[in-house]
């Protein structure tokens, strides 16, 4: 059902604050939208826009090198707070296929696995310096390779990250995670069977 | 040979593993999984795969999120797209054959008050919703926790959920609480004191004289803003406090088989020796009634004192940080908060929306008058809370204060009602989060307990609420 994930290079686009929550990355009134709905445009809406609606900007998606960023940077707790898938669905409307912070809100990161929305964890001196890079040399690329497991930052050091094994064959593959559980029908059903003897 | 000691989580964790994934992955089983009006797109999702709902006899279901609360019927929501999302939960109860408490079912309200009031939530259950506070139904005994949509998904499919196992944190907050201070004031001084993110990855279970001296209600509230703490889940044993409250309960078996179930759950508890990956210890005489001044849950300190200043950082980044959020607060460094003026109040949500919440707001409303130019609502967290607030005459107090009395539902805590403050307005809260435009566009949120709420509502500023209560 997903797309498999590519091998990415792209300008990186900074968002250099710690705790970033994702009543920022998603503004709750565009919570009732359908799936299938422009959840891109709705990104970070209200620190990217104006009231009257005009661009912010110094805000880095109006920032003409980051417009057509596919790699976020992000500081400490990136996407903290609220469960909302809707905050992936808008980094991934937008066109971002991975977030590079020193640590993520957990079901962010979570939800990011299962929508081809790649959470990569690094040292936070290793994305402090990628920002601070990015904002010397907007124009500079970065590289996500999930395959060999590496960042390449902008100035050509490689950076390996961890990632689930599992969930890295999923997003390589385009599998999804309901497919592989569905195949194991008859665990669950077994389970079942023992749930009602014990009545828990 | 005795077995390894084992936490309370542990316990539970084990008792659900259906399978291991050679990653480390645990496929758990659900007992209980809620569902609210914000969930059509899971049911989107499983209809593209044409696949039906495992077990709908685990399902329940209440709208809270998208319901004005000035209004019990679905045709009068002006807002289609919002109307849409209340419909689409009754058309996916009827189709799925899950249980729904709609508008006009007497259960119907915050699904996290629903689960516990209707003794849906047990002890040593696993129960999901795609909700982080999901974490309240922990208070019980219960490991719970808030899953995104695709996972809403395939629990619906599966009945499981995988899951990485998380580590354990053990809180033990001892002594005695002070006159005025609440569960509210406990979690927010907990989430002050490891920050946001101080639990990111861990189970919490809250233990100490001072949580087992709480309330169900106030247990709840603990529970419920863990996931502020970035914690999956919190919990708290099981003790007499969590069997009287769920005595006679709707869900609740009985006769023998409830003597059974409390047997069983008795033996829930972290046995002695056992290992926490963390460990938290805090003096509950310590804790004053808290506020926050800030845009994230951590920014919170003790009614009594001053808004910080940015200049004593310990950082430049943190230094920006708060110069960020005090410009957005419209608030000075050294200015008293108790001095503060608010615009509204909002008594209710999630969190402090349950009937000891509205008894201790009402005890301050009570003979008092809402200050001049401020708007205060009260919404309770279920018709069943209205119900039993309208048999104490608490409603009665709230209107003869100049409060609205409204009807059951998430409203100003997220707005996704349509139930939102202008810009700039400063709003007492008893909700849970107080990030920028959490309640609408610029408007700036100080969280709080539902007395202090009151309080601020009768003041018009915020207010230490021990300086009423010596006042009488
Ligand atoms: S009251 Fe607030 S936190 Fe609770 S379920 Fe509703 S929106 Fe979520």
């Amino acid at each position: 059902m997903m797309e498999p994930f590519p091998r990415l290079r792209s300008v990186a686009v900074p968002f250099a604050r710690d705790n970033i929550d994702t009543d920022q990355i998603l503004p709750a009134r565009f919570l009732h939208l359908a799936r299938d709905a422009d959840h891109g445009a709705c990104l970070f809406r209200d620190l990217r826009y104006h009231a009257d609606g005009s661009e912010v900007e110094d805000f880095p998606l109006n920032r003409p090198a980051w417009r057509a960023g596919r790699i976020a940077l992000g500081g400490e707790n990136f996407a903290c707070g609220s469960s909302r898938e809707n905050a992936v669905w808008a980094m991934h409307g937008h066109g971002f296929r991975a977030v590079i912070a020193p640590s993520f809100g957990d079901i962010f990161a979570q939800n990011g696995l299962k929508n081809g929305l790649l959470p990569v964890r690094l040292p936070a001196e290793t994305v402090a310096m990628m920002i601070a890079q990015a904002e010397a040399m907007p124009e500079g690329e970065v590289t996500v390779d999930l395959e060999a497991q590496t960042v390449t930052a902008a100035d050509g050091t490689i950076h390996p990250f961890e990632v689930d094994p599992f969930a890295r064959k999923c997003l390589l593959e385009g599998i999804d995670e309901m497919s592989f559980t569905l195949s194991h029908h008859e665990d669950i059903a077994a389970f079942e069977r023992r749930l009602g003897r014990e009545n828990f | 040979m005795n077995p390894e000691p084992r936490t309370m989580f542990e316990k539970v964790w084990d008792r659900h593993r259906v399978l291991e994934r050679e990653d480390g992955q645990t496929l758990l089983y659900v007992d209980r999984h809620l569902l609210h009006d914000g969930t059509a797109p899971a049911f989107e999702m499983l209809k593209a795969r044409g696949q039906k709902m495992r077990a709908p006899g685990r399902t329940f279901a209440t709208p809270d999120h998208y319901m004005p609360t000035d209004t019990r019927i679905a045709a009068e929501i002006p807002d289609p797209a919002l109307r849409e999302m209340v419909l689409s939960l009754e058309r996916n109860a009827a189709a799925e054959g899950f249980a729904l408490y709609g508008l006009d079912d007497p259960r119907q309200g915050i699904v996290h008050v629903v689960g516990p009031e209707l003794g849906l939530s047990q002890p040593g259950m696993i129960i999901v919703c795609g909700d982080s506070h999901t974490s309240t139904h922990g208070a019980l005994g219960a490991l719970a926790f808030g899953i995104g949509m695709t996972e809403v998904a395939h629990v619906l499919a599966t009945q499981c959920l995988w899951q990485r196992k998380p580590k354990t944190m053990r809180i033990a907050i001892e002594g005695a609480l002070g006159a005025g201070v609440t569960a509210k004031d406990v979690i927010l001084h907990v989430i002050a004191t490891i920050g946001t993110a101080g639990a990111t990855g861990h189970v919490i279970e809250y233990a100490g004289s001072a949580v087992r001296g709480l309330s169900m209600e106030g247990r709840l509230t603990l529970c419920n803003m863990t996931i502020e703490a970035g914690a999956r889940a919190g919990m708290v044993a099981p003790d007499e406090t969590t069997f009287a409250f769920l005595e006679g309960r709707e869900n609740v078996p009985t006769g023998a088989a409830w003597d059974a179930a409390v047997a069983r759950w008795r033996s829930l508890a972290s046995d002695p020796g056992a290992v926490f990956d963390r460990f938290v210890e805090l003096d509950a005489a310590t804790i004053a009634p808290t506020v926050t001044w800030g845009t994230s849950p951590q920014e919170a300190v003790a009614v009594d004192s001053r808004v910080p200043d940015p200049a004593a950082a310990p950082s430049p980044g943190r230094r920006a940080e708060m110069e960020e959020m005090l410009a957005y607060m419209g608030l000075s460094p050294g200015q008293l908060l108790a001095e503060v003026a608010v615009d509204r109040v909002f008594i209710g949500s999630c969190t402090n929306g349950r009937i000891e919440d509205l008894r201790a707001a009402a005890g301050v409303a009570r003979g008092r008058q809402v200050a001049e130019g401020v708007t205060a609502w009260v919404v309770p967290g279920s018709a069943q809370v209205k119900r039993q607030a309208e048999a104490e005459g608490l409603d009665r107090i709230f209107r003869e204060a100049g409060f609205a009395w409204r009807e059951a539902g998430c409203s100003m805590c997220l707005g996704t009602n349509g139930e939102i403050g202008r810009p700039g307005e400063r709003i007492a809260s008893t909700s849970n989060r107080n990030f920028r435009g959490r309640q609408g566009p610029g408007v700036r949120t100080h969280l709080m307990n539902p007395a202090m709420a009151a309080a601020a509502a009768v003041t018009g500023r915020i207010t230490d609420v021990r300086r009423l209560m010596e006042a009488g």
